[in-house]
């Protein structure tokens, strides 16, 4: 709240090796800068201290799009807008190019990044506020009280925490079944986009995978589905500046009328972006139409658990299912 | 009638700075040797401070002051402190530290430590008026700056338990008032309706935060500060520095937003001149935060009501009977519950009504007037009502609108607990105009399901502001080069107000606009006392100020011909920036008539001026006289009864029922605003104040945590005002032609407030259409609200549930 930055120690390293270094010598201490979106609300509130921040935005090489045989490359550092603008990306991946239009604000976009935007922490007002809760290391959750305000906590897999994904993205890079590729101390590894983002069982003061000495270089989306039909859709009460209620990514191949194939995930729901298998296997083989809408609306949110404002997210779950499959008729 | 000015697009002069960022704001104001305050605000909604310590933060590097509560005056009862020593609210500031750097304060606040003790804390009214329920305040419960000291009011269980979940309980009322036969009105009636209600608070959100700068320099002190008004602000601004209003020099050039929430002084702006007192006048600058503003900067208020209305057959409104429990704030707040009982009784023109009212303090941030306080409450719950009731009357609804609304002129209208009369009121003409210009009839049989599985609708807005006062001062110079300055100090909002009534003033002298400088800003600019920029009256206002300043300077301009030339004053007309002969051709130039002026002193410089006008205007005299032509007088002309503001508004919408998202398809808002004064000004006010009131109908969140008291939603994207991208790029806006408000010398009233509400209104009056007329009877009306309905669902708050949304 106080908008004044603590005092850090800023490195802006050029290469991957100098920002590897930088991260194991300062180890818990260290935090990475890209667009910092995310960041400077921390630092401006003085929730999170860093005493090491490493700008990671002048390293060569993470920043850009393009074509490879079986894949399209997306540097972490690629801003949300070039990203929204590539024709590349529209051709292929409309609904990462939807999602990406769909993030914050164009003044956001310009500055934010895509390997922002999927490490990005959750927006749950309460810890954003610096209450002690689990996820900020202490031991309970304020938006899980039974008055609390959780209009726009999770229906699916909470553990203590009810927080949900902020990445519009994020939902997007699961349905396409994207592969994050991240560095650490010279050494790349690749993981897949839906296991990319964690909940709260696994780790429950991160989102994603990343632990401190990691860094998200590189996005990579199969081609498989370049070329499918493809949806997006993002529900929020603003147009613009504002985070998901849900969001739902779908891409599917229809062949003879029928659908054969289908990745749907959807945001806003829980922890990380929730793929959507119940609707998947109710599609496959099956001729979209009112009957597979209706039976899709019916088996969305299956296991849905509602806190005291959000059950609204039930049948909104099933109602952008269902206009997602209503998109391929 | 013909003008010159009056009703002509111009390019107020402001204009310019502020596209190009030149426009200094307070947070602009940078001098050698400023040093930066932060606060250390409450982190409770209530509680009593048992010690502070400072040692840590004092010792911290860059440190030079740091001020206690004890330092600065504690206000009585549920006043708003500067720094308390007894918090009401979360973000109340308790301490401020000042250091050489921002980093260095703040560092510094974050070692100061407060022992609190924790008291029951309240943010729900009708909590606070149960027999055991807590009180926001350990004076009482209950308090209001108009007419209602601060007292303990409880409400019988019995009250409760015979309203049950669903309907207002009602005990003792604060507030009463009551004509007419309201019981034989209810008898009388073919329909009766009897709702109760939720209108969520609202923060006010100006773009530039409550910033400050101050300094003292030979027993004088300046402060910069983001106000609305400019010389309304200077003598309680003075009086909470504890000085005399003599001794502030206050610029107010710009203001980045108001809406009511920076309406004249407010006890943050002291700090900074507290502060630098304390440091031997060194310059303080006090940059306020996003989350700062939010838990300082005033909301409107939030009501939990019930209304009870009888109609004939014909529509007309025979009986109103209403409650509101008000939502006061943690301190004495605002009348916006008052203003529930006028403003139904100027739109509907009800033959009877009684109205009842109790402001209930709460633990959340202070209350202030925002943009039709009160009023655009009304409209967002009446207008809706008004769509269920001409269903069930199987009546269109314009047509029981019509049956209600004053027009005409307003001769017959009457308004409030007395029954007084308005200046003029033309709402049914500006209804009448938008069907006409809406195609509200084709509109409406296009309403209802379309192939895009969306449902269409329409929805019609009213609201009403008071517009305009009296009895004000105005002042105008004609130096030696002949120019003509207008001397304001009414503010600078935003709206240009100031500019376009500054040309009545060059309109009664004849002027060509390129010969006026308007002098505002500033106590240095020797500002008139005029009341401050707020509550839609700048119009109505200060056209009668500047018209009695101008009409002042050509009486002295007639007599200096006459002094000059012979004969007298009435042988001489104003001709081209000259006085002139009526017969014969002498004349001499304004410019040698203030040079003569000068030479003659007395009342023509200024050295003498009418005992009636207010202290500081004769102050602002004293600084200008002797330097040309001085026209200076107080507003003297007659005005009888209300200055009503009225607006109609048609919109057409588009409602998703599968993800509760509402299209603005088209909207158009038609006022009543007398005499345009300016028309591109209007324009651009009607579609921004639409705008805003889209935001209070749809998008806007005010949320507090019941179990801590403390806010959801402090930043922008979790409060959710609108962007451009939420309303339709394009909407129109008009006004009724030809209604001159006749107790306006230039015939003008204001406008500002009731665009806000008639927007809003018909919005949610579409958004009800839309949904085969359910009632939300709770505003704002968002997408959850809307998919849960479409779901058959319940709602997940409560349906008296406040501050949850």
């Amino acid at each position: 709240m106080s908008d004044v930055m603590h005092s850090f120690d800023l490195y802006q390293p050029t290469n991957l090796d100098e920002a590897a270094k930088l991260l194991k010598s300062h180890g818990k201490k260290a935090w990475i800068l890209a667009g910092g979106k995310d960041s400077f609300d921390w630092f401006k509130d003085r929730y999170k201290r860093p005493e090491a921040v490493i700008d990671i935005s002048k390293i060569k090489g993470l920043n850009g799009i393009s074509e490879k045989a079986d894949y399209v490359s997306i540097g972490a550092l690629t801003t949300l807008t070039d990203i929204e603008e590539s024709a590349l990306i529209e051709k292929h991946f409309p609904i990462l190019s939807q999602a990406a239009g769909r993030v914050a604000s164009p003044q956001i976009r310009n500055a934010g990044t895509l390997g922002g935007n999927v490490s990005q922490d959750t927006r749950c007002t309460y810890y954003r506020d610096g209450f002690p809760c689990y996820r900020a290391g202490g031991n309970t959750c304020y938006a899980n009280t039974p008055t609390a305000m959780n209009r726009e906590h999770a229906l699916f897999e909470a553990s203590r925490c009810v927080a949900v994904t902020p990445s519009d993205t994020g939902t997007a890079l699961v349905a396409l079944d994207a592969t994050m590729m991240i560095s650490r101390d010279g050494k790349t590894r690749s993981v897949p986009a839906e296991k990319f983002f964690i909940g709260p069982a696994i780790d429950i003061t991160r989102m994603t995978v990343l632990e401190k000495g990691d860094i998200l270089t590189e996005i990579r989306i199969p081609k498989k589905w370049a070329g499918s039909k493809q949806y997006f859709e993002k529900i929020a009460d603003r147009n613009t500046w504002d985070f998901a209620l849900i969001s739902v990514a779908m891409v599917a191949k229809v062949d003879g009328g029928k659908v054969t194939d289908v990745r749907m995930s959807c945001g806003g729901v829980q922890c990380t972006p929730r793929r959507m298998t119940n609707v998947e296997d109710l599609m496959k083989g099956e001729k979209p139409g009112k009957e597979l809408e209706t039976l899709a609306k019916r088996v969305a949110a299956n296991g849905a658990k509602a806190l005291n404002y959000n059950q609204f997210k039930i049948p909104l779950m099933g109602n952008l299912a269902a206009r997602a499959i209503r998109s391929l008729a | 009638m013909a003008y010159k000015l009056i009703g002509k697009n111009f390019t107020p002069p402001d204009i310019e700075s502020k596209v190009t960022g030149a426009a200094k704001y307070a947070e602009d104001f940078r001098t050698d040797g400023m040093v930066h305050l932060k606060i250390f605000a409450s982190p409770m909604p209530h509680a009593k401070i048992k010690s502070i310590d400072i040692s840590k933060a004092k010792s911290m590097p860059g440190v030079v002051g740091v001020l206690l509560p004890t330092e600065v005056k504690q206000p009585k009862d549920a006043g708003h402190a500067i720094l308390s020593n007894y918090p009401v609210y979360v973000g109340q500031p308790i301490v401020a530290v000042a250091a050489e750097t921002e980093q260095q304060a703040q560092d510094a606040v974050d070692k100061i430590r407060v022992d609190m003790e924790p008291l029951a804390f309240c943010i729900d009214p009708l909590e606070s008026l149960k027999p055991s329920g807590p009180d926001a305040n350990q004076g009482g419960n209950v308090a209001n700056r108009k007419g209602v000291k601060l007292q303990k009011i409880k409400w019988s269980g019995k009250d409760f338990a015979i309203a049950g979940d669903d309907k207002l309980p009602m005990g003792k009322a604060a507030t009463e008032w009551k004509y007419g036969d309201v019981e034989g009105g209810f008898k009388k009636a073919k329909l009766v309706l009897e709702e109760s209600f939720v209108s969520s608070a609202n923060a006010h959100h100006a773009m530039e935060p409550r910033s400050a700068a101050a300094y003292w320099a030979n027993g004088k002190c300046h402060v910069y500060g983001s106000t609305q008004s400019s010389s309304f602000a200077v003598p309680s601004l003075a009086k909470y520095i504890g000085i005399k209003p003599g001794q502030l020099n206050l610029v107010t050039e710009f203001c980045g937003g108001g809406f009511g929430g920076k309406a004249y002084s407010y006890p943050l702006m002291a700090l900074p001149a507290l502060m630098s007192k304390k440091l031997n006048g060194r310059p303080v600058m006090m940059r306020v935060s996003r989350g700062e503003e939010f838990l300082n900067g005033m909301a409107r208020a939030a009501f939990q009501g019930w209304v009870k209305i009888g109609f004939a057959e014909n529509g007309r409104i025979l009986a109103v009977d209403s409650f509101v429990v008000q939502d006061n704030g943690a301190t004495t707040g605002f009348w916006d519950y008052q203003n529930f009982g006028d403003a139904i009784s100027i739109v509907f023109q009800p033959e009877s009504m009684r109205f009842r009212g109790i402001p209930v303090l709460t633990n959340t941030p202070p209350k202030g007037a925002q943009r039709g306080p009160g009023e655009n409450q009304t409209a967002n719950i009446m207008e809706p009502i008004i769509e269920k009731a001409a269903k069930k009357l199987g009546m269109d609804s314009l047509a029981l609108r019509l049956a209600n609304v004053p027009g005409r002129g307003g001769d017959s209208a009457k308004i409030g607990a007395k029954q007084g009369p308005v200046t003029s009121a033309y709402l049914r003409e500006a209804l009448e105009t938008g069907a006409k210009k809406f195609n509200y009839d084709a509109r409406k049989k296009k309403a209802g399901k379309q192939a895009n599985g969306k449902i269409r609708a329409v929805g019609i807005g009213e609201a009403y502001h008071a517009a305009g006062y009296n009895g004000w001062d105005g002042m105008v110079r004609i130096t030696p080069d002949g120019k003509l300055h207008v001397h304001t100090g009414v503010g600078n909002l935003g709206t240009y107000s100031y500019a376009a009534t500054s040309r009545v003033a060059a309109e009664v002298l004849g002027y060509d606009w390129n010969n006026v400088i308007i002098e505002r800003g500033g106590s240095l600019k020797a500002m008139p006392f005029n009341i401050g920029q707020f509550g839609s009256n700048t119009s109505f206002t200060m056209t009668r100020t500047n018209y009695a300043a101008g009409m002042d300077a050509k009486n002295k301009l007639l007599e200096i011909g006459a002094i000059m030339m012979g004969g007298k004053a009435d042988d001489y007309e104003l001709k081209n920036e000259k006085v002139v002969a009526k017969k014969g051709s002498k004349s001499i130039t304004f410019a040698q008539a203030a040079k003569k002026a000068i030479e003659l002193g007395g009342k023509y410089s200024a050295k003498e001026v009418d005992k009636d006008l207010k202290g500081l205007t004769k102050m602002a005299a004293k600084m200008i006289a002797g330097t040309g032509l001085i026209g200076v007088a107080k507003d003297k002309l007659p005005k009888k009864g209300t200055v009503p503001a009225l607006s109609a508004a048609f919109i057409e919408i588009e409602l998703d029922p599968e993800t509760g998202n509402v299209d603005i398809l088209d909207h158009l808002l038609i006022s009543d605003v007398g005499q345009v004064l300016h028309p591109q000004g209007l324009e651009a006010q009607i579609r921004g104040g639409a705008v805003m009131g889209f935001g209070l109908a749809a998008t806007e969140r005010y949320i507090y945590d019941p179990a801590y008291g403390r806010p959801n939603a402090k930043g922008f994207y979790q409060a959710k005002p609108p962007s451009y991208l939420d309303v339709p790029l394009k909407t129109d806006a008009g006004w009724v032609e030809n209604v001159a408000d006749k107790q306006n010398p230039v015939g003008a009233k204001g406008v500002g407030e009731p665009i806000q509400g008639a927007a809003s209104s018909a919005y949610l009056a579409a958004v009800s259409n839309a949904l085969d007329g359910h009632l939300f009877n709770r505003v704002p009306v968002v997408a959850d609200m809307i998919v849960n309905v479409a779901a058959k669902m319940p709602q997940s708050n409560k349906p008296l549930q406040i501050n949850c949304q």
